[in-house]
C-alpha cells in the first residue's frame, strides 16, 4: 500500500517484533562497543546501561540531570545566570559549616566557613535565624561572629542530641532539594545551566526560568508533573539522544513505538516481568515468558479464558500465527450459495 | 614505631620481628642456603613496601633454576662448563656448590635476572640459562615465536596441542578409545632447542610442506588453503583414525547372563540374518573385515527382563532379548584387531579396533606453528597448480592477507629457513632468541641460486602464463589438526523423535535435527510468514492429534471397541478432532498433573 505520503504499514504487519529487532540488533553492537570505553570516568551512563534505565522504567535514573535556560533577557548575562545557578545550587548546613558535639556540656558547636558565606551571599543572621526556627524551644542557640552554639539543658539525653545533630546537619539554608550542582555552560552567545540532580516540581516555579525550555532526564518525574503524554515524549527524547550518541540510525517511530506501549496505560510500565510482559492478554504468552506458575495458577482460580489472539500462544499450541499472512481469513457465505445449488 | 621494624613470616604465619634491614636480612640468609647451611628449598623474599619478610618451605611452590650472579660476574665459569661437558660434575654440584638456586615466584620479585652473560651489570643477581627458557614446554616448541605476536603464540600453543601425529609407537597394541596416527610424520626442518629435551625429534606431529604465499580464484578466500592433489595421493597429511568399540557380558541378579553369540531368530529385537553374515560362530567379527554404520559387530543377547510365565505344556521357554554392538551410524572402517579380555569385574569383555584411512578432504583444518590455521578450500590438481621458474609445484597455497594484519613474521623466517635447510640438507635451529639468523638463509639460498627472500617467478597452472609478481614460497612445517570433516559432516530431512516430547532429537550422534529457535521464529513473524512458522514448528516437529469434547473442553478419547468417540468426563460424544503441537498436549498433562483443569473451547474453523 502506497499513499501520498510514502509507505504505509500493511494491515497485519508484526510492527512490535519488527522494533524489538530494529531495536534490539543495534544494541548488541552497542554492547560491544561500550567496552572500548572501559576505564573512563564516565559520569553519567550512556549506552546500554541507560538503555536499560529507561525501558525498565527507574524510578530515577542513576545521575538525574537538568538543563535549565534562562528567560532572553537574562540569556546573554554571566553574571545574572551564575546568580540564578547559585540560588538552584542546595545548600545544607553540614556544607557549610564544621560542626561538633560535646556529650559532657551537652553543647553542640557549628563553625561556618567564612569563604562559603561570601561565595553564597549569606549572612549569619539567617543562618542563626534557620537554626533557631528549627530548634524551637529544645535549646538554646548563642551566636558569636561565625560560630554558632546550641546549648541543651543539662538533663537532655544523649541519643537526642546525637538526633538533633544528625537532622541539623541536613538543614535546609539555601537552594532547591536534590539539586546538588548547578553549573553554566555557554551555548552560542547564550549561557544556560546544567545541574546535578533534578526537581523539576520546584524548578519550573522559579521567575528566572524559560519554562517551556527546561529539560530533566528524570522521566518520573516529568510523568509526576507534565502527566503522561509529556513523559511519552521524554522516553522517545531519552531513547534518541542515547541511539545518536552511539551513531545507530534507528527509525525514531519504532521509539515512538515502544514510548507509546510503555504509556499505554496511563502510567509508565516497564518492559519486563513486571510492567508489558506482565500485563499481556494471555495468560499461555504470560506462563511462558516468566513466573510460570503463578500465572497458571491465578488463571485457573480465577477461571480465566485465553481468546488465543497472540503470536506465542499461538505457537504454544501449533496453530497459525494470527499475523502477516496468518492474519486473513476466508469465509464462506454459505446461505445463497448453497440454497442455489440445492434448486 | 621502630622504622626497621620488619615482619617475619614463614609459611604466610607472623612469627616475630627483625630490627634491622630486610635486604641484610635477605643477602645473609641467602648466604646461608647457598653454602649448603640451609635447605636449597627454603625460598626468602623481602618486601619493602609492606616491610615484611618471608620464608616459605612448603609445598606446591612453582620453581625455577637460576644462574647466581656475584659481582657482576657469573658463577658459571668456562671452567665449569668445561667440567660439566666433560661429565665431571653434574647439575647437583651446581646446586650445592652455589652456582645454581632455584627460586620461587615470592623470590623473583626480589631478584634480578639477566638473559644473556654479556648484559650482565654490577646490579644483577641472577642469570637465566637461555633466554627461551622463559618459555612453558609447548611455547618453547614454536621456531622465531619472538617474531610473532604474543596472541598468535597463544593459539599456535593450542593448535599445537591438536595435531595429529606418532604420539606413542605402540599404538598397534593400544586400545585407545579414538586416536591418530600419521602416515609419513617429519621432524621439521626448523627446529628449537627443546626438540632435544622433549623427544619431539622421535614422536613428530606434522610434515614439511612446500607452500606458496598466492591465491587461487577466490578458494583461498578467510585462511581457506589450496591442497595439490597429488600431494595427498603421494601421502602427503595421512592420517590413520583408531576407533575401539566395547562391550561387556554383563551379570544379572538371579544368576543370569549376557551371551556374546549370534542371535538366534527367535530373540526379541532380532535384526535379521544379514546383520550379522560377519560375525564368527562366537558372535564375534574377524579382523580385516570392511564395517560401516549399523553393522553388528559383537552379537550378544541379553536376558528377559521379566520372568516368563510358565507356558502350557508346563516348559519355561526363555525368551532373550538382543542386545547386539554396533558401528556407530555415519562411521566406517576395517576391524583393526579384535581383543577378548576380562573387565574389572571379571565379566568377559571384547573390544574390537576399527581403523579408518582419513585422506585429507574439503573441509579438514591444518595449522602452522605460528597460529595460521585454515580449512581445506579446494584440492587442485597438479598440472592446474601454479608452478615455479624451477618447475616445482607447491604442496599448499596460503592466502598473502593472512600475514600482514596478523604480524607472524615468525611464520616467514619459518618459510625462508625451511627452505635453506632444504637446498642445503641441514636442519636450522629456530630457536626463540637466539636461533639462526635469517640473514643466513639469505646466503644459503643465493649459494644454490635462489633467490635469497625467496620470492620466485611462478606460471598459472590454468593458463600457463607468467604471473605478474614473483610469489614467495618456502617450506614451512604443517600440522594437520584432529578436526576432520568426516567425523563432523551431518545433515538430516527425517529421522528419530525424542520419546518425551515428540520432537526431533539434538545432536550428531542422535542424527538430530538443527533447531529452529526462538530467534529464528521472530525472524518469519517478523516477515508475517505464518504458514511456515506452522509448518517448521508443528508439521515438521511434533504434531499430535487430541480428540476434545465439545462440551466440557476436557481430553475425549476413542472407544475401539465401540468405534466412537466419547468424554471420560461428561459422556458426551460430542467430540472434535484437533490438531496440536504434542508440546501442548503435555502442557494439559502437566496442569492437570497439578491439579487444575484446563478446558479447551472449541469453534468452527470458518467462524
Amino acid at each position: 500500500m502506497r499513499g501520498k505520503k510514502g509507505k504505509f504499514i500493511v494491515p497485519g504487519d508484526p510492527v512490535g517484533t519488527i522494533a524489538a529487532q530494529s531495536l534490539g540488533e543495534p544494541g548488541t553492537q552497542m554492547n560491544m562497543r561500550s567496552f572500548h570505553y572501559a576505564g573512563t570516568a564516565e559520569a553519567v551512563p550512556t549506552g546500554l546501561p541507560r538503555v536499560i534505565e529507561v525501558v525498565d522504567a527507574r524510578r530515577t535514573p542513576k545521575k538525574p540531570m537538568m538543563d535549565i535556560h534562562v528567560k532572553e533577557r537574562y540569556a546573554k548575562d554571566e553574571k545574572k545566570v551564575r546568580k540564578i545557578a547559585n540560588n538552584l545550587e542546595h545548600v545544607t548546613l553540614h556544607k557549610i559549616a564544621g560542626m561538633m558535639e560535646d556529650f559532657d556540656k551537652k553543647v553542640i558547636l557549628i563553625r561556618v566557613n567564612p569563604s562559603e558565606l561570601k561565595r553564597l551571599g549569606l549572612d549569619m543572621r539567617l543562618i542563626r535565624a534557620k537554626i533557631v526556627e528549627f530548634l524551637g524551644n529544645k535549646a538554646k542557640v548563642e551566636q558569636r561572629e561565625n560560630k554558632v552554639r546550641i546549648k541543651f539543658s543539662k538533663k537532655e539525653k544523649i541519643i537526642n542530641i546525637r538526633k538533633t545533630m544528625n537532622k541539623l546537619k541536613l538543614l535546609h539554608i539555601k537552594g532547591i532539594p536534590r539539586i546538588e550542582k548547578a553549573m553554566i555552560i555557554k551555548e552560542g552567545e547564550k549561557y544556560f545551566i546544567r545541574t546535578g540532580g533534578s526537581n523539576l516540581a520546584e524548578v519550573i516555579k522559579l521567575p528566572e526560568i524559560e519554562v517551556g525550555t527546561v529539560w530533566t532526564n528524570d522521566i518520573m518525574e516529568v510523568n509526576k508533573v507534565f502527566g503522561i503524554e509529556a513523559a511519552r515524549n521524554a522516553i522517545v527524547k531519552e531513547l534518541k539522544i542515547i541511539m545518536d550518541s552511539q551513531g545507530l540510525p534507528i527509525d525514531i517511530r519504532w521509539l515512538l513505538l515502544l514510548s507509546d506501549a510503555m504509556c499505554k496505560s496511563g502510567t509508565i510500565q516497564a518492559v519486563g516481568r513486571h510492567g508489558l510482559s506482565g500485563h499481556k492478554a494471555g495468560i499461555l504468552a504470560r506462563a511462558a515468558f516468566e513466573e510460570t506458575m503463578k500465572h497458571l495458577v491465578n488463571a485457573s482460580i480465577k477461571a480465566e479464558e485465553d481468546k488465543l489472539s497472540g503470536v506465542t500462544e499461538n505457537v504454544i499450541i501449533g496453530q497459525i500465527v494470527p499475523i502477516g499472512t496468518g492474519i486473513v481469513k476466508l469465509k464462506f457465505a454459505s446461505g445463497r450459495g448453497t440454497q442455489k445449488a440445492k434448486k | 614505631m621502630n622504622e626497621h621494624k620488619i615482619a617475619v613470616y614463614v609459611n604466610g604465619k607472623l612469627i616475630g620481628q627483625y630490627y634491622d634491614s630486610g635486604e641484610k636480612l635477605l643477602n645473609l640468609l641467602r648466604e646461608q642456603r647457598r653454602i649448603g647451611r640451609l635447605s636449597d628449598q627454603i625460598n626468602f623474599s623481602y618486601n619493602p613496601k609492606l616491610k615484611s619478610f618471608y620464608v616459605n618451605t612448603d609445598r606446591g611452590r612453582v620453581r625455577r633454576p637460576y644462574i647466581i650472579v656475584k659481582n657482576g660476574k657469573s658463577m658459571l665459569t668456562d671452567e665449569i662448563k668445561d667440567q660439566l661437558v666433560k661429565g665431571e660434575i653434574n647439575f647437583k654440584y651446581l646446586l650445592d656448590n652455589g652456582i645454581v638456586e632455584f627460586l620461587d615466584a615470592g623470590e623473583e620479585e626480589n631478584a634480578y635476572v639477566a638473559l644473556t652473560e654479556d648484559e650482565i651489570t654490577e646490579e644483577h643477581t641472577h642469570l637465566d640459562f637461555d633466554a627461551s627458557t622463559i618459555y612453558s614446554v609447548v611455547t618453547a616448541s614454536l621456531p622465531y615465536s619472538n617474531h610473532n605476536l604474543s596472541v598468535r603464540n597463544t593459539m599456535a600453543c593450542s593448535q599445537t596441542k591438536q595435531a595429529l601425529g606418532m604420539y606413542v609407537s605402540n599404538f598397534n597394541i593400544r586400545m585407545d578409545s579414538r586416536s591418530h596416527i600419521m602416515y609419513y610424520p617429519q621432524v621439521p626442518l626448523v627446529q628449537t632447542a627443546a626438540y632435544d629435551f622433549l623427544n619431539l625429534k622421535k614422536r613428530p606431529a606434522g610434515q614439511n610442506f612446500v607452500v606458496a604465499v598466492a591465491t587461487y580464484y577466490g578458494y583461498t578466500m578467510k585462511d581457506a588453503i589450496i591442497i595439490n592433489k597429488k600431494a595427498i595421493e603421494r601421502g602427503l597429511a595421512r592420517t590413520v583414525q583408531f576407533k575401539t568399540y566395547k562391550i561387556t557380558e554383563l551379570m544379572y541378579p538371579g544368576g543370569q547372563k549376557d551371551k556374546f553369540q549370534i542371535p538366534l531368530p527367535t530373540t526379541s529385537g532380532y535384526r535379521g540374518e544379514e546383520s550379522y553374515k560377519y560375525l564368527d560362530e562366537d558372535g564375534l567379527i574377524s579382523p580385516e573385515v570392511p564395517v560401516s554404520g549399523g553393522d553388528v559387530i559383537v552379537g550378544n543377547t541379553s536376558p528377559p527382563r521379566f520372568l516368563e510365565e510358565i507356558s502350557v505344556f508346563g516348559v519355561t521357554e526363555e525368551k532373550r532379548r538382543e542386545n547386539s554392538l554396533s558401528i556407530k551410524s555415519g562411521d566406517k572402517g576395517i576391524v583393526d584387531s579384535v581383543m577378548v579380555t576380562n573387565g574389572i569385574d571379571g565379566n568377559r569383555m571384547v573390544k574390537v579396533r576399527v581403523r579408518d584411512i582419513k585422506v585429507p578432504e574439503l573441509g579438514d583444518k591444518f595449522s602452522t606453528r605460528h597460529g595460521q590455521k585454515g580449512v581445506i578450500g579446494l584440492i587442485v590438481p597438479e598440472e592446474d597448480m601454479p608452478f615455479s621458474e624451477n618447475g616445482i609445484i607447491p604442496d599448499l597455497l596460503i592466502n598473502p592477507h593472512a600475514i600482514p594484519s596478523r604480524m607472524t613474521v615468525g611464520h616467514l623466517i619459518e618459510m625462508l629457513g625451511g627452505k635453506a635447510g632444504s637446498v642445503d640438507a641441514s636442519i636450522k635451529d629456530g630457536t626463540a632468541f637466539t636461533g639462526d639468523d635469517f640473514e643466513s638463509f639469505k646466503k644459503v639460498l643465493a649459494d644454490h641460486g635462489f633467490d635469497e627472500y625467496g620470492e620466485e617467478v611462478f606460471y598459472d597452472g590454468l593458463t600457463g602464463k607468467k604471473v605478474k609478481m614473483k610469489i614467495f614460497m618456502g617450506v614451512i612445517y604443517y600440522q594437520r589438526l584432529h578436526h576432520l570433516v568426516s567425523n563432523k559432516i551431518h545433515a538430516r530431512s527425517r529421522g528419530p523423535v525424542q520419546l518425551l516430547t515428540h520432537q526431533p532429537t539434538e545432536g550428531r550422534a542422535r542424527e538430530g535435527g538443527l533447531r529452529f529457535g526462538e530467534m529464528e521464529r521472530d525472524c518469519l513473524v517478523g516477515y508475517g510468514a505464518s504458514m511456515l512458522i506452522k509448518e517448521r514448528l508443528l508439521d515438521e516437529s511434533d504434531k499430535a492429534t487430541i480428540l476434545v469434547c465439545n462440551q466440557c473442553g476436557s481430553t475425549a478419547v476413542h472407544d475401539y471397541i465401540r468405534n466412537r468417540n466419547y468424554c471420560p468426563v461428561c459422556d458426551s460424544t460430542d467430540v472434535s478432532i484437533v490438531e496440536v503441537s504434542y508440546a501442548f498436549k503435555l502442557l494439559l498433562d502437566e496442569i492437570k498433573s497439578i491439579g487444575i483443569f484446563p478446558r479447551l473451547i472449541t469453534s468452527d474453523k470458518a467462524e
